[in-house]
């Protein structure tokens, strides 16, 4: 860059750009004057909102299911699933997904079922991570949808080499990563950023802002105008997005797709939306925000605004709407009942999978293990299971503890 | 004398230190107005200001390296990590900055102010990411002092005494224990030492030596030996780092046989070091192997959480086949 010299001293703070929010639906989900609709087919469209409805349905099923105490742990999407399925619908459904955690909306437009969902949240003998981490931490390798894993952030540098690797690959791939503002704050933020803009690398940062990081408000997570303007320290593309406007959301991310694959450039993209549930089943927002401002935004409801769009063009109805519910409500409620039954994965994925083969020091591990249990099955009634041991019988004095 | 869970008695702990000097300064992700996920800090912000307890950014590499910034210019730093499972970020700061501030300067600079408080440890179907016990990564770094508080009135006193200390000091919180752990906590002002360990049961076959929530475990165990008449010693070690050596050194002389419990893995876990010190100093009385037991070597699990951890009937289990030995 040609270094230009002035003879004043003279700050900046950033204050000289301003951001705009690209949107194209209002709230009664009519265009915009001057808004281009993207071209986007019937059939498209539907699958965009069933996925946004899905994922509405599930998450106020599971949530109340972890309220009766049938599930240890649940977080929702709820309000954010424009933005979540917006950008999901955007791209090559071979392109790479790593998220955060609260984008099941994502999963769930690829096509991962109720039954892969409900076995995660159960963590029963079919689910693919095996019963090791807590529920909502999905992943697909048919899917392209990376495993997620809790610590915040870590997967957007991951991201940036995985999407190295996708251009060097040369198939035309990219990787969108998902995370929160409050993510963003990490050191693992700014390294994959910068790292993606010096070695030209197709991925796409999708930040949801939804203004909470669990109590902490935008306000407290960063003082400057969002997300956005840290591109420019990077010189990268970035757009801002309505992220309640499923339409505006899948139109940018689908730019910033071409962007990527096309020009090998990350793009940063920033959707504004709001979490209207509590950050997960162990939070309580009561204590951090008042119910006049979750109100506000509720009226800007994601779901709403795109199924008055469909409906507007012929492309949704009531009835539909009350049939397509109705029916996902029951699917889940029997998918649960079904994966609640199922046993928990056996005794050995104690041991498998930390490494691409078992250790003798682990095999003798797990053998002891065996021994004790054994010894005492009602103490452990998931491992006697495994072992086929009857309970009740045989039993150690000691082992009813 | 007042009944206080865990969490009341560091609450009251961190408002002891905040009240008697405008120095201590509390802080970390959520810490605010809406007093820590898990309400450590409730009510602070409200009584001593947003200057002095406030919400930090998501960044615990930010809230360590801040929290040494902070201690070095005398200020008294508490800085929370939300759980140890993500006290990793900040890895570099605690490791190669906070643990040598001193020795590096040759102590023109400290960073003694700081204390680092975090919840550790599984029990609460917690999975990979909010159970693990990351002490021994700490305990490898000379310059810091690791300590791990067993109920409510040790939690206060030692929480007191790591703020006070002219070291940092990494406060590992047993979790499972914050509301679990009910007990009499006095009102007042008073430390515990950090170094000494405790021995909590007089016995004299063997020594059972443990910290934190895993005190319960063994003491559990203990008595299920006691009623095979087998007279366990239970010691808690409290501080890890340092450690007190002499006093589970004095227990092998009387016992001849010791038990290590950690809920952390095996291998490279703290117990091994417990142990090669101990044969070391006790090798001549030792009557049976030192024993440890503990996670398997493996991430933490969460369906097979129960079968992973170092219950009482594991460790129950080990005092029988020592003392059979
Ligand atoms: C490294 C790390 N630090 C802290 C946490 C605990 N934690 C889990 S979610 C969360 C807030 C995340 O907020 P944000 O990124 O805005 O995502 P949102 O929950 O709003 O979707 C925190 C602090 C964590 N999981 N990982
Ligand atoms: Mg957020």
């Amino acid at each position: 860059m040609m270094t230009q010299y002035v003879h004043q001293p003279s700050f900046m703070t950033g204050d000289e750009f301003s951001i705009e929010t690209f949107c194209l639906l209002n709230p009664d989900g009519e265009l915009y004057e001057g808004a281009e609709e993207p071209a986007l087919t019937r059939e498209h469209a539907r699958k965009l909102y069933q996925a946004m409805l899905a994922t509405r349905i599930l998450d106020e099923r599971m949530m109340a299911a972890q309220r009766q105490g049938r599930l240890s742990f649940y977080m929702q999407c709820t309000g954010e699933e424009a933005a979540v399925v917006g950008a999901a619908a955007a791209l090559d459904d071979a392109d790479m997904i790593m998220a955060q955690y609260r984008e099941q909306g994502a999963l769930m437009y690829r096509g991962f079922s109720i039954d892969e969902f409900m076995n995660q949240l159960f963590g029963n003998e079919l689910d693919y991570g095996k019963g090791r981490q807590m529920p909502i931490h999905y992943g697909s390798r048919k899917l392209h949808y990376m495993t997620i894993s809790s610590p915040l952030a870590t997967q957007i540098p991951q991201a940036t080499g995985y999407a190295y690797g996708q251009k060097l690959a040369g198939e035309g791939h990219c990787t969108l990563t998902f995370f929160g503002e409050g993510a963003a704050s990490e050191g693992d933020f700014h390294a994959a950023l910068n790292m993606a803009s010096v070695h030209q690398v197709p991925v796409i940062f999708f930040c949801r802002n939804n203004g909470y990081a669990i109590s902490t408000p935008s306000t407290e997570q960063f003082a400057a105008d969002g997300i956005a303007p840290r591109a420019f320290g990077y010189h990268m593309h970035v757009i801002r997005v309505d992220g309640n406007d499923a339409l505006a959301v899948y139109e940018a991310t689908r730019q910033a797709r071409k962007i990527a694959v096309e020009q090998n450039q990350p793009v940063l993209i920033e959707a504004m939306s709001y979490r209207l549930a509590a950050h997960s089943s162990s939070d309580d927002p009561s204590g951090y925000r008042a119910k006049s401002e979750e109100e506000a935004w509720r009226v800007k409801d994601p779901l709403l605004r795109m199924q008055r769009w469909l409906a507007k063009k012929g492309w949704w109805s009531d009835e539909e709407e009350a049939t397509q519910q109705e029916t996902l409500r029951r699917e889940v409620l029997e998918t649960m009942k079904r994966a609640e039954k199922r046993p928990p994965p056996p005794l050995e994925s104690l041991i498998s999978d930390v490494y691409a083969d078992v250790t003798p020091a682990l095999q003798r591990q797990l053998d002891q293990l065996k021994r004790h249990i054994r010894r005492y099955p009602e103490a452990y009634p998931r491992g006697a299971k495994s072992l086929d041991l009857t309970l009740s019988s045989a039993t150690d004095s000691q082992g009813e503890a | 004398m007042a009944t206080m869970n865990m969490l009341q008695a560091i609450n009251n702990a961190l408002d002891i230190a905040m009240a008697e000097d405008e120095k201590v300064i509390c802080f970390g992700e959520d810490v605010g107005i809406f007093g820590g996920v898990f309400r450590a800090t409730s009510h602070l912000q409200e009584k001593y200001g947003k200057a002095r307890c406030f919400n930090t950014p998501l960044v615990e590499q930010g809230i360590i390296g801040f929290a040494n910034g902070l201690a070095a210019q005398g200020s008294v730093a508490v800085a929370e990590i939300q759980f140890a499972d993500y006290i990793f970020p900040a890895f570099d700061q605690i490791v190669n900055e906070t643990a040598k501030f001193r020795y590096r300067s040759g102590d023109l600079f400290n960073v003694g102010g700081l204390t680092i408080r975090t919840p550790y440890g599984g029990g609460i179907s917690g999975g990979l990411y909010h159970s693990q016990s990351p002490e021994a990564y700490f305990t490898h770094t000379p310059g810091l002092k690791v300590v791990v508080p067993r109920n409510p009135y040790q939690a206060k006193g030692l929480l007191l005494a790591a703020i006070r200390d002219p070291d940092p000091v990494l406060f590992l919180e047993p979790k499972r224990l914050y509301r679990a752990a009910v007990g009499e906590v006095p009102e007042e002002d008073y430390q515990l030492p950090i170094g000494e360990a405790e021995v909590i049961k007089e016995g004299t076959d063997i020594t059972l030596v443990g910290w934190g929530a895993q005190m319960e475990v063994i003491s559990k165990a203990a008595e299920l030996a006691e009623e095979q008449g087998i007279a366990c010693e239970v010691i808690d070690l409290r501080s890890l780092l340092p450690w007190d050596v002499d006093t589970v050194a004095e227990s092998v002389f009387k016992t001849g046989r010791m038990i290590v419990s950690h809920e952390a893995p095996l291998t490279g876990g703290f117990a091994g070091e417990i142990a090669a010190t101990i044969q070391e100093r006790c090798f001549l009385y030792l009557e049976s192997p030192i024993t440890r037991v503990t996670g398997l070597d493996t991430p933490f699990p969460l369906v097979l959480e129960k079968e992973y951890l170092p219950d009482h009937l594991k460790i129950f289990e080990a005092i029988r086949e020592s003392v059979n030995f």
